[in-house]
């Protein structure tokens, strides 16, 4: 349970609420008409609930990755620790080159471009993982929303399909629409038993805080994961049930429902806004009412924000301090992960090293071992660090080209 | 409590109607618009999710209001002085009355750049190597422009990463994530693709309207791949 909220509250749908239609039904639909092709979630997969009663399926494995331009860029341990948790289990996956950002940051950030564009870039990149036979898995909780908003807008008008159809004849690629828009939160959710099995690191003293990401949940609400056992089923349950599944104590705060602060633009011309925001409404906030030892959240551009903000603050005397990462580092942490290897705490600005002692993972030693990774590197004794080097390197077909 | 002054409208006095009326028209017209607009409650429910609404003296209850109303002076007065403060974070999503204030401002916001507003241009000033960045390499911010003197509040993590950029590069395990110019590997064939939309678009049409500059820059650099890779450029635009 989380610490903070009532348990007594169970959500129920009122029966005279209008629930949105489902639009997967019309992607379907749009396919029979022969206007598209639905790429089907491949077996194995997760059936998980969603907001209004329905399920969705999850992926296991035989993923496409699609991943994010601000986490590959400066919080490389985001998407490290989400392939990282593959290999551990077992489940192979592709990372592609035939990729490009959704470029939705840009788009929400200046508005230099439009809607046939924006469907245009999601629908190249959906053909492209079609292309290879994986199922796209998406890492940014802007790219995942964004796609979604996409979806609508391709189901709702034709003509914005016929000149993405168009478009995509020109380039000589298929028209694919993916039967379900996953997000990498909706793979960890599905995977955290399996993940909890194989935890090595005690979790039971760590008070995490939860920044559920608005483009996850805000933008076409249906699609995310809402489960009765967390939160009463009345707030999205990723990354909270992870951090319950490792045994974390999950606190509440009052600003939970508020952004981060990023803003898109906000975030690279106008950072007064951000820091001003992110720490003043949410990380004073998580402090005042939490205490958390870490927040945890799941999308690139929340990490960013929440932790890079508390640096100028600290001059201010300001309630900060807290370390932010993604749960699927926090995940791969407890499951063992090297902190700097795999999780690339290196790049992060808020002090993560009390939560490695309260983990007990000896964080000196562990720099020590990168260090001298980067000296080997450094010297040419090495070109890169390998999976190899983090114990992961298993059989997936990131190794083996398509034939 | 915060006393906010009346929008002073009579800053765009000299603008005729007309043209207020006509870029009012433009965004009314976009098909999404329907779908982020049903009529307003006036109940301010978006205000109190809205982060911009906190910090600046903006309201997306008075965005769909105005635009509900169809008040042509207002929307050109917010057209120019609010959308840019928008955060685009859709927390206003959870309108009692389905709309979406984010969404509509997204719309103004493309009307303002695809007509080149002054306003906007100078909104996206300083923003020009992003939108470069983001269109020619099919990813946004690069590890390579996290440098201290752009970043100086994050701290010394900034400068610290502009130090070691490339050797922290190399120690990352996955193989697609070695570079510093972009955040991964991207295939050529993929950025060509990637241009071949931008162009098929008008996306490259809209970009010359906001920084012709950064438009010329853009069609050196697109204009050679595409070419290298088959697809035939008409002019600038189509
Ligand atoms: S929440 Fe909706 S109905 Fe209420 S003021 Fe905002 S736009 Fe109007
Ligand atoms: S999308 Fe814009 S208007 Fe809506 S809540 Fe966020 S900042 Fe406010």
């Amino acid at each position: 349970m989380v610490q903070g909220v009532g348990n007594s509250r169970v959500f129920r749908q009122d029966p005279d609420l209008p629930v949105p239609e489902d639009v997967r039904e019309r992607v379907l639909e749009l396919e029979a008409e022969g206007e598209w092709v639905v790429q089907r979630v491949p077996e194995p997969y997760a059936e998980v609930p969603t907001k209004y009663g329905r399920t969705k399926k999850v992926p296991l494995a035989h993923t496409w990755h699609h991943k994010s331009c601000g986490q590959c860029g400066h919080i490389p341990g985001y998407s490290t620790a989400i392939f990282w948790l593959h290999r551990k289990l077992g489940l192979e996956y592709d990372d592609p080159r035939d990729q490009t950002s959704c470029t939705g940051w840009n788009y929400y950030a200046s508005a230099t471009s439009n809607a046939a564009a924006q469907a245009a870039v999601a629908a190249r990149n959906f053909a492209a993982a079609y292309e290879s036979g994986y199922f796209p898995l998406i890492h940014c909780g802007t790219s995942y929303g964004h796609y979604k908003e996409v979806r609508e807008e391709l189901v709702k008008h034709g003509e914005l399909r016929r000149q993405v159809r168009d478009i995509l004849g020109k380039l000589g690629r298929p028209f694919v629409m993916p039967e379900e828009i996953v997000h990498y939160s909706e793979w960890v959710y599905a995977v955290r038993h399996e993940i909890a099995a194989r935890r090595v690191h005690d979790c039971s003293e760590v008070v995490v805080t939860v920044h559920p990401a608005c483009h996850y949940y805000k933008l076409v609400q249906g699609d995310a994961i809402y489960d009765p056992d967390i939160y009463g089923g009345q707030r999205t349950a990723v990354v909270t049930a992870v951090a319950q599944a490792l045994g974390a104590q999950v606190r509440d705060y009052s600003t939970w429902f508020d952004c981060c602060g990023f803003g898109f633009r906000h975030i690279l011309v106008q950072r007064d806004f951000t820091r001003s925001f992110a720490v003043g409404r949410k990380i004073e906030v998580m402090v005042e009412e939490a205490k958390p030892d870490v927040v945890l959240t799941h999308d690139t551009g929340c990490v960013t924000t929440l932790d890079k903000s508390q640096f100028a603050a600290q001059v201010h005397n300001r309630k900060v301090g807290v370390p932010v990462m993604s749960e699927a580092q926090f995940a791969a942490l407890a499951m063992g992960a090297h902190p700097y290897r795999v999780c690339q705490l290196h790049w992060h600005a808020a002090d993560y090293r009390p939560l490695l002692e309260k983990m007990g993972i000896d964080w000196r030693e562990k720099w020590r071992e990168f260090e001298d990774d980067l000296e080997r590197i450094r010297r040419g004794e090495k070109e890169y660090l390998t999976w190899e080097d983090v114990d992961a390197e298993v059989p997936v077909r990131h190794f083996v080209p398509a034939s | 409590m915060a006393l906010h002054a009346p929008p002073r409208l009579e800053r765009y006095a000299d603008v005729p109607y007309e043209e207020k009326e006509r870029l009012f028209q433009e965004v009314k017209a976009d098909p999404r618009f329907p779908d982020y607009l049903y009529g307003c409650y006036e109940c301010g429910i978006c205000v109190a999710a809205c982060p911009s609404a906190r910090f600046y003296d903006f309201s997306p209850r008075k965005i769909a209001q105005t635009l509900a109303r169809e008040d042509v002076e207002l929307f050109y007065y917010q057209l120019n002085e609010d959308i840019w403060n928008c955060s685009q974070c859709f927390s206003c999503n959870r309108c009692p009355r389905g709309n979406s204030p984010g969404g509509l401002i997204t719309l103004m916001r493309e009307v303002a750049v695809r007509n080149g507003l002054r306003s906007a241009k100078e909104a996206l000033e300083g923003y020009s190597r992003v939108i470069y960045k983001i269109m020619s390499t099919g990813t946004q911010v690069s590890p390579d422009m996290i440098q201290a003197d752009a970043f100086p509040d994050w701290g010394p993590v900034a400068k610290e990463t502009a130090e070691n950029l490339d050797l922290w590069r190399r120690a990352l395990p996955p193989e697609t994530m070695h570079t510093t110019t972009t955040a991964w590997e991207v295939e050529d064939r993929t950025l060509a693709e990637l241009y071949a939309i931008w162009y098929m678009t008008g996306t490259m049409d809209i970009i010359r309207e906001v920084d012709e500059g950064l438009h010329m820059i853009l069609c050196d650099v697109m204009e050679e791949l595409l070419e290298e890779k088959g697809y035939a450029v008409a002019g600038g635009g189509e």
